[in-house]
């Protein structure tokens, strides 16, 4: 078989890497050495086994298929990047995502999406504490419930919540919007329920409809953000210090 | 960090592997924590003899004859078994208060790491594999047991600093985090008539659920205490004669991956330590949630 043959067939498979046989740091340094318009776009990572900062820091629209659980930081900084992980995910998975997407078929850990300034994050399970923590543009859309504390000192982006949100929602948010289905155990200080209006349906709506969510309409959701009562020091409360 | 396991077996055909399945889930988190390395394994329980795990910095000159002398101090024969640092001496379960104080007067350096039916707790500075082989844990069978590999951040790093603590019989505790009121409970304790051997915040939780399961109260709700009268981040898992434990506090950012299947219950600080356990892949793995006491029995 002719050499260009080969090179071509290659171009369409995806590249594997099996990480019992290759290292971690393996794997993150062929994905950083891609080029701008490479045509390896599709990569397949075995065996990751819970390994930590899977797929960090990838700046290519590459797609990268991760076949079981992965652990701490998994597509962190992703940039312009598709990464599914058939499996759960451990702490910060997606954390400070520029663009891209993330989609995790089982659930998440902790901080997931934590600091995220863009791209689509997307948890088919749950996410447990502090999910969007810091959240900075970022959208995440998660079928499942969230635990507590999730959205804290959430800037921008939107989060959606299929199921149920855990205590302290969006505590001392900024101009986030939080998008609950289900119901939240109790809100974060500063944080309220907010009218929906025809914008927020519109936008919600994109949101399903780009993280695959079927059969839900966005009239079923709550919508919580700030009550921009913490912008301003307000002298009234200065007993408090 | 630290990295904490436990193991619980449903599953008897699998007693003889405990050993080697808890070294290998322990040394998988060996980067969590370099300092120090411990754990304790509850083995078969026999009618006839109690066990004292006992340490010494210097064993060649602690544990040699000791055996002889112990046996005629407390007048009841004894064996000891000696591993590297550590040793376990057996003894009929009624004397084994009397074994134990006498060891204190016979070698005021011996340090007792625990007492009780079933279990043997070997800990020591060093990396989780440099422990393991040092105690040969792989070999050892058991109903359960709960590991540790430590990154001090309360107290020095020391073979007493290390986990597991034990602090009643067959009772023992790992932590992952820190306690703020640690002081202030020891004092209480102290008061009580509980002793300690170290600074150690996590020997305080030990004592505190001694101390609640001494007043009577099972393993799940001396674990539920905690929530309410200890302050600061803990993960804890929690070994009895028969059961494990599992608590977070309510912030729980200290990290768990819990696993179930007909065969066994499994912790690890993470999902690492948990993928080479046997039918992992169809477990129930979940996330233990925060103010949650989980605990099983045999």
């Amino acid at each position: 078989m002719p050499a260009t043959t080969l090179s071509k067939t290659a171009a369409h498979d995806p590249r594997v890497f099996d990480l019992d046989q290759s290292s971690l740091r393996e794997l993150n340094q062929a994905l950083h050495n891609l080029a701008p318009g490479s045509n390896e776009t599709a990569w397949e990572v075995l065996n990751p086994k819970g390994s930590h900062s899977v797929a960090v820091g990838v700046d290519q629209p590459v797609a990268i298929d991760v076949r079981g659980s992965v652990g701490y930081y998994c597509g962190g900084m992703n940039s312009g990047s598709t990464i599914t992980v058939h499996g759960s995910a451990g702490p910060g998975v997606g954390e400070n995502m520029m663009s891209g997407s993330i989609t995790i078929k089982g659930d998440a850990s902790q901080y997931a999406g934590a600091t995220g300034k863009g791209g689509l994050l997307v948890i088919e399970g749950n996410a447990s504490s502090r999910c969007g923590i810091s959240m900075k543009g970022i959208d995440i859309v998660v079928h499942g419930n969230i635990g507590h504390m999730s959205a804290f000192m959430a800037q921008s982006g939107n989060l959606v919540v299929l199921g149920d949100a855990g205590d302290a929602l969006g505590d001392s948010i900024y101009e986030a919007r939080l998008f609950v289905r289900g119901k939240v155990d109790s809100l974060g200080a500063d944080c309220i329920a907010k009218e929906m209006r025809a914008e927020h349906l519109e936008l919600l709506q994109g949101l399903l409809d780009r993280a695959g969510v079927t059969g839900v309409k966005p009239s079923e959701f709550k919508r919580y953000g700030s009550a921009r009562t913490l912008y301003n020091f307000n002298i009234d409360n200065a007993d408090a210090y | 960090m630290c990295g904490i396991v436990g193991l619980f077996l449903k599953d008897k055909s699998l007693e003889p592997q405990l050993g080697a399945m808890l070294s290998q889930m322990l040394i998988s988190l060996s980067d969590r924590g370099p300092d120090s390395a411990g754990i304790a394994i509850y083995g078969a329980p026999s009618k006839n003899e109690a066990k004292i795990t006992i340490q010494s910095a210097k064993p060649d000159r602690d544990f040699r004859g000791l055996e002889a002398e112990l046996a005629k101090a407390i007048g009841t024969p004894v064996t000891i078994a000696v591993k590297s640092t550590h040793a376990v001496v057996r003894t009929t379960p009624a004397k084994i208060d009397e074994a134990r104080e006498t060891i204190q007067a016979l070698r005021p350096d011996i340090r007792i790491m625990g007492a009780g039916d079933v279990v043997e707790i070997y800990k020591e500075v060093g990396l989780p594999e440099a422990v393991v082989d040092r105690f040969d844990v792989r070999k050892m069978t058991g109903t359960h047991g709960i590991g540790h590999t430590r990154m001090a951040t309360e107290s020095a790093v020391t073979t007493m600093g290390a986990h597991p603590f034990s602090t009643g019989a067959d009772q023992c505790l790992v932590h992952n985090g820190s306690l703020s009121n640690h002081n202030n409970v020891r004092r209480e304790l102290i008061r009580e008539g509980m002793t300690f051997e170290t600074e150690n915040d996590t020997e305080v939780a030990a004592a505190y659920l001694s101390s609640q399961m001494a007043h009577g109260k099972n393993l799940g709700e001396a674990l539920e205490g905690t929530l309410s009268d200890l302050d600061g981040f803990f993960t804890f898992v929690v070994g009895t004669k028969n059961g494990f434990g599992v608590v977070r506090d309510p912030i729980a950012c200290k990290p768990a991956v819990m696993a179930e299947t007909d065969q066994y219950v499994a912790f690890g600080s993470e999902y690492r330590a948990l993928t080479k356990l046997p039918g992992i892949d169809n477990a129930r793995v979940w996330e233990p949630e925060p103010a949650t006491v989980y605990f099983w029995e045999h």
